[in-house]
Formats: C-alpha cells, structure tokens, sequence
C-alpha cells in the first residue's frame, strides 16, 4: 500500500508557557520547543506498521518553511521511506483550507491508497483531513483508532467516539483518515537514527511544483483569518495557594478535610 | 446577512444531544434576530423532531432508513443537496462534526470555523468569532468571511443550552434526496469495556496527567490516592501511554464523573478533559505552569513541581488522618 502521512511542526503545548506578544500579532516564539504534532507521529507508525506487515511505502509530508525539515527527518528516522517539503512563499499565512489544498496537489502528484493526517493541530481546528478527502473525492474518516486491511479494496476502521465508544466502519480505498492517538505504540526515535537520513534528500514541493496558484492558497485568499491573540479575561478563576511546598501541602490539607476530600 | 442559518440536529436513543440545546442558543447569539431550521436526519426520528420544534422555529425532517445510524459521508451529499448556496450551517464541534464539517465547507465553497467559544457579531461579510490555540493557553480573535456562507463548528460548554418554548413546525422532507450511497458503511458499535475500578461512583478523585513525566512517578499518586483513601483516574495521555486502563479516564472520549472533590494533577485542562468532569465538584489543580487554562476553572490553584510536592502532601495527609 502507498500511503501519504501529512505531519505539522507545531509548539509543544506540554513543554511550553504559551503568551501573547505585545501585541497580539503573535505569540511569543523565542525559546519555544517545537515539535511533530502529537497526533501526527501515531499516524507515521500507523502508516509504517500496515507496510510492514502488507508491503508498500509510506512518505510523509509537511507544508511550513524551511524549519519543518527537521519534523519531516524526525519521520523518516521512525521508518518513513521518503520525506517531502511543501514550501514557498505563497503559502505563508494559508487557512486550513489553503494547507489542504496543497496537500492535496501533493498528492494528486503520488497515486497513493491511503492518506493519513493527526486527528487535530496546535489549534483544534480537526480540519485538514476531511478537506484533503473533499478535495480529492475521496471518502474520509475521523478519529480513527484501529485499521485493519482486508483486500487491497477496501479498509475496516474504528473511531473513536464520544464516551470511548468505537464506531466499527468498512471504508473503500483510496481513502483519507485522520488518526486519533492511543491507536498504537509511536515507536522511540534515538539519536542514532536521526542520524541514519541525516544526509537523504528531501525534495522540496514549491508551487510551481505542485500548480497551485496564488488565488488558491496564502494569506490573501484565506477565508479565515485571525486578527489577533489575547488572553481571555478569567472568570473568577482559581483561588490560588502560595507558599512552600511544605506550607502549601498544610493549606490543602486543611481545605481537603473540610470539604471531605480525607477519608 | 441575509443568509439562511441551519442548525445539525445530532440525537441518540430518540433524544436530542445536549449539543442541540447549545447550538440553539450559539445560533441567536451569532446572529441575533434571525431564526435558524434545524435538520434531523434519521430513521424514526418524529420524536426529535418534535423535540427540536421546541428549540427551533423550522424543523426539517429527513426520514430514511438509509440514515439509521449517522453516517457522515451520506449525510455530506444529501446536505449539499438541500442546503441552499451561501447559508450559513452550525454543528458541533464532537466526533460526527469532525466527519462531516471540513469536507461539507469545501464542497459547498464556504468558510470553515471550526471549534468556536465565543461570536463578537457580524462586519459586513465578516463574522468575527472567539477561538483557543494551543490547548486553551491562549485565545484568539478570528475573522471568517461568510460571503459565500460558512460551516461553523462550536466547542460543547461554551453556551448556555436554550429554554424550550414549544411552536415549532416540523416539515417533513423525507422524500429529497433519496437513494444516496456512500463509499463509507457502518458496522456496528462497540461500548467501551468497563475498567477494573467504576470512577463514575467515586466521590473523590485523584486524577493524573501528563505532567507526571513516567510510569514510575504514578506510584506517587497513587500514595497519594491511598492516603487520601480516594479512588485514580486520569486525562488521556495516561491512557494512550498504557499506564493506566482505559475505564479510568476522565472525558469526552472517556468516562463522564460526578465527584464532590476532584484533584487534577499535571493536568492541563482542555475541553475534552473537562467535558468529562460534571456536577460542580470543589476542583484542585496542581500544575508547575501558572498559565495552564486549569487555573481558569479550579476552585483551588497550586503551582508546584509534583514531583516536589506530591510526596510533601501524602506525608501530611497520612498525618491529618
Ligand atoms: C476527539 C478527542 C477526544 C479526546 N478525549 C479526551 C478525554 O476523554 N480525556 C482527556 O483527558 N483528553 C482527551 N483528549 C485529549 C485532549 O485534547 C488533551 O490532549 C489531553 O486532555 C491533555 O492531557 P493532559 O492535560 O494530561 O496533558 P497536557 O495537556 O500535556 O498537560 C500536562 C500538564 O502538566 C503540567 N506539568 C508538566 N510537568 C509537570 C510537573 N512536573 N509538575 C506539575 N505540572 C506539570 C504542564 O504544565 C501541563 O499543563 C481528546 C482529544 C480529542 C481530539
Ligand atoms: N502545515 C501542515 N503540513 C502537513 N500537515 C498538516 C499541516 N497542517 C495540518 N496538517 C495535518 O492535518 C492534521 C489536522 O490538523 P488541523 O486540521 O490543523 O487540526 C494534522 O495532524 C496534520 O496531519
């Protein structure tokens, strides 16, 4: 099976104290870690295990600058055969639907049965798949937590819906699904095999490329747009303890007992 | 905007979602003023329709057994049959509305907005809108242009689930769009396995999150949990990484729980973690990062290492007993 896994390189939200720059433009991205999107490396072990164990290939791609390059490495090293870089200029500030585009003109350009993407990015929207599959006429699926191959014709899926119920599906191939996380183990990449594909090429896509035009994707034909970040205006918010950890743990416990948190 | 405004009904066992009482409500502040039809789709769906008359002025009824169960790919194409070009549509942002949301804006050439908290009004063409990015850390004003109409997605919680007032008119449209076919079939449900322990009963909470760091460091908690005499639970990655069953966690996509003391450990607070956590309970959150969004909705705020603080706290507890 050929298989076409898209990964973002986003702010690890786990590792990081997001805040809005001055203002508002932006946040604040010095000092960052950056990372693949969490959702986006169980989608890459996905795709490596069905190839494993049916055959095939499995390349990854990401639209961003020149900086995605290392993500897109980072998957290669888990198993991925071959790592594409969608870039240019004209893609800066493109909307889920300008990304998916792009995606999709990458894809048109491989003729891969499967196309996976992360169930979600650093901004919740859990667009991007289902926009790639309409762009391409292809079906879709979301959060989808088991594959199982059948015939070469079609997949049987699960999803993982509300209360942790799974939804069991047969869906025909080519197809595109956005993967949720816990549907496998994503395997530990160590320094040794970062170094491995160090040194392989990665092509990179621009739009000429791909023949996407400029009234298709960037900032100027983005139907939506953030205007700025802010901080909300916290409710009341929590009532917030201080002290030493020693001081702290008094407060709480105090508060605990009283409340019947101590039996 | 003179656009019309669709509401998507989900319902289950022959009662209307929770979402639909705040997608009503999401609608009148969105647009003020402008009455919104809602959709039903499903075999044997009279009584929902009758229920979303009571929330909506138009209810539209699609009644086929094709549409048993909510199968987003067949609802796609027989929304894009009879929604009209420019209309404005809301759903909610859950399972079925990642299914059905993104690819329906594409095909019908509207804007996507997904995952919306909050509506600041209309600007000619645009509709301005209140998101969050990175987990909730921060939030952002964004813009849509809806001229060509917009699928809109909204976050559960974010409004208040709107009065019923009966009135309504169900009109029946069953016989459009029929004979629809899809690439995509359902199978069949499978519940989620009961765990070792039922955290839906327990009055207190101990619950764990990523910020624990290792497997090991769940001994800590469970120190804790034991000194507390409460019962573990835990948000997703906990899960996801094995280190705790499945039936211990707290969420959307997990366990909804009711406790009256729920202490919320390296945990972050994203809505789907929240969205499992009901009934008011005296909420603590200990996090070593101030601006996790937790903080915006504990009783009681730490910011503490837990590694630090954890054995600090277990040590007083086992005293105080
Ligand atoms: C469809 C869908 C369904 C989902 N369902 C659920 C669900 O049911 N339940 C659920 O929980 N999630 C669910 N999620 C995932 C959810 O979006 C979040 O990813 C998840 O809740 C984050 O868990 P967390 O808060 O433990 O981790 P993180 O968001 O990574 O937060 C970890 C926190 O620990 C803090 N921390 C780190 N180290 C320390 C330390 N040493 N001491 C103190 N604090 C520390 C950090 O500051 C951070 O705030 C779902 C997602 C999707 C897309
Ligand atoms: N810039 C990008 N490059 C490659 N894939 C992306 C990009 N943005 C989003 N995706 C894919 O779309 C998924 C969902 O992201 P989103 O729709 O932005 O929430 C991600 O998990 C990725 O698989």
């Amino acid at each position: 099976m050929e298989i076409l896994v898209c990964v973002k390189r986003v702010p690890d939200s786990a590792e990081n104290e997001i805040s809005v720059a001055p203002n508002g433009a932006d946040i604040k991205r010095d000092d960052l870690v950056y990372s693949v999107n969490e959702w986006d490396n169980y989608a890459v072990e996905e795709a490596i295990q069905i190839v494993e164990r049916d055959g095939g290939k499995v390349t990854v791609i990401s639209v961003g600058d020149s900086d995605a390059e290392e993500i897109v490495r980072r998957e290669m090293a888990m198993g991925a055969e071959q790592g594409l870089l969608a870039t240019d200029a004209t893609f800066e500030g493109s909307d889920g639907l300008g990304i998916a585009t792009i995606l999709a003109a990458a894809a048109k350009k491989g003729s891969y049965d499967l196309i996976l993407t992360g169930a979600l990015a650093d901004d919740g929207a859990a667009q991007v798949g289902g926009m790639i599959a309409a762009l391409l006429d292809l079906p879709y699926a979301s959060v989808v937590n088991k594959i199982e191959t059948k015939d070469g014709k079609s997949l049987r899926i699960g999803r993982e819906i509300e209360g942790g119920a799974q939804e069991i599906n047969d869906i025909e191939l080519p197809c595109v699904l956005s993967i949720q996380t816990g549907i496998n183990e994503p395997r530990y990449v160590g320094i040794r095999g970062i170094r491995k594909v160090a040194s392989v090429e990665i092509p990179v896509l621009d739009a000429a490329a791909l023949g996407v035009t400029a009234g298709k994707v960037g900032a100027d034909s983005a139907n939506v747009k953030r205007v700025d970040y802010f901080v909300p205006v916290a409710g009341a918010g929590a009532e917030m303890l201080s002290g030493s950890n020693d001081e702290l743990a008094d407060k709480l416990v105090a508060l605990l007992k009283a409340k019947g948190g101590i039996k | 905007m003179n656009a019309k405004l669709f509401v998507f009904v989900s319902h289950r066992n022959g009662k209307a979602d929770d979402s639909a009482f705040e997608l009503a409500s999401a609608a009148k502040t969105m647009l003020p003023g402008s009455a919104a039809t809602a959709i039903v789709c499903g075999s044997g769906v009279d009584a929902v329709a009758t229920e979303a008359a009571q929330l909506f002025a138009e209810v539209w009824k699609f009644d086929q057994s094709a549409l048993a169960y909510p199968n987003a790919e067949l609802i796609r194409p027989l929304l894009l049959e009879v929604v009209p070009a420019g209309s404005v549509l809301l759903l909610a942002h859950d399972t079925f509305g990642f299914d059905l949301g993104p690819g329906l804006s594409v095909k019908l050439g509207a804007a996507y907005v997904p995952d919306v908290v909050g509506f600041d009004g209309l600007d000619g063409t645009a509709l301005k809108v209140v998101r969050q990015e990175f987990a909730g850390q921060v939030s952002a004003h964004v813009n849509a242009n809806v001229a060509n109409g917009a699928v809109v997605t909204v976050r559960s919680g974010a409004f208040k689930p709107s009065e019923v007032s009966p009135g309504g008119q169900v009109i029946d449209k069953s016989d459009e769009a029929a004979g629809l076919t899809a690439k995509r079939t359902f199978i069949e449900v499978i519940e989620a396995e009961a765990g070792d322990i039922d955290i839906t009963r327990e009055d207190v909470l101990v619950s764990v999150g990523r910020g624990i760091g290792d497997k090991e460091n769940i001994g800590l908690v469970e120190e804790l949990t034991d000194a507390m005499g409460a019962a573990m639970s835990c948000s997703r990655p906990i899960v996801d990484a094995k280190w705790l069953d499945k039936g211990r966690q707290v969420g959307t996509s997990g366990k909804t729980v009711k406790p009256k003391v729920y202490l919320a450990l390296g945990i972050s607070g994203s809505f789907q973690h929240l969205g499992g956590l009901k009934g008011n309970p005296f909420l603590v959150a200990v996090n070593k990062n101030p601006k996790a969004p937790i903080f915006q909705v504990a009783t009681v705020g730490i910011i503490a290492d837990l590694l630090e603080f954890l054995p600090v706290l277990t040590e007083k507890v086992q005293k105080a007993k």
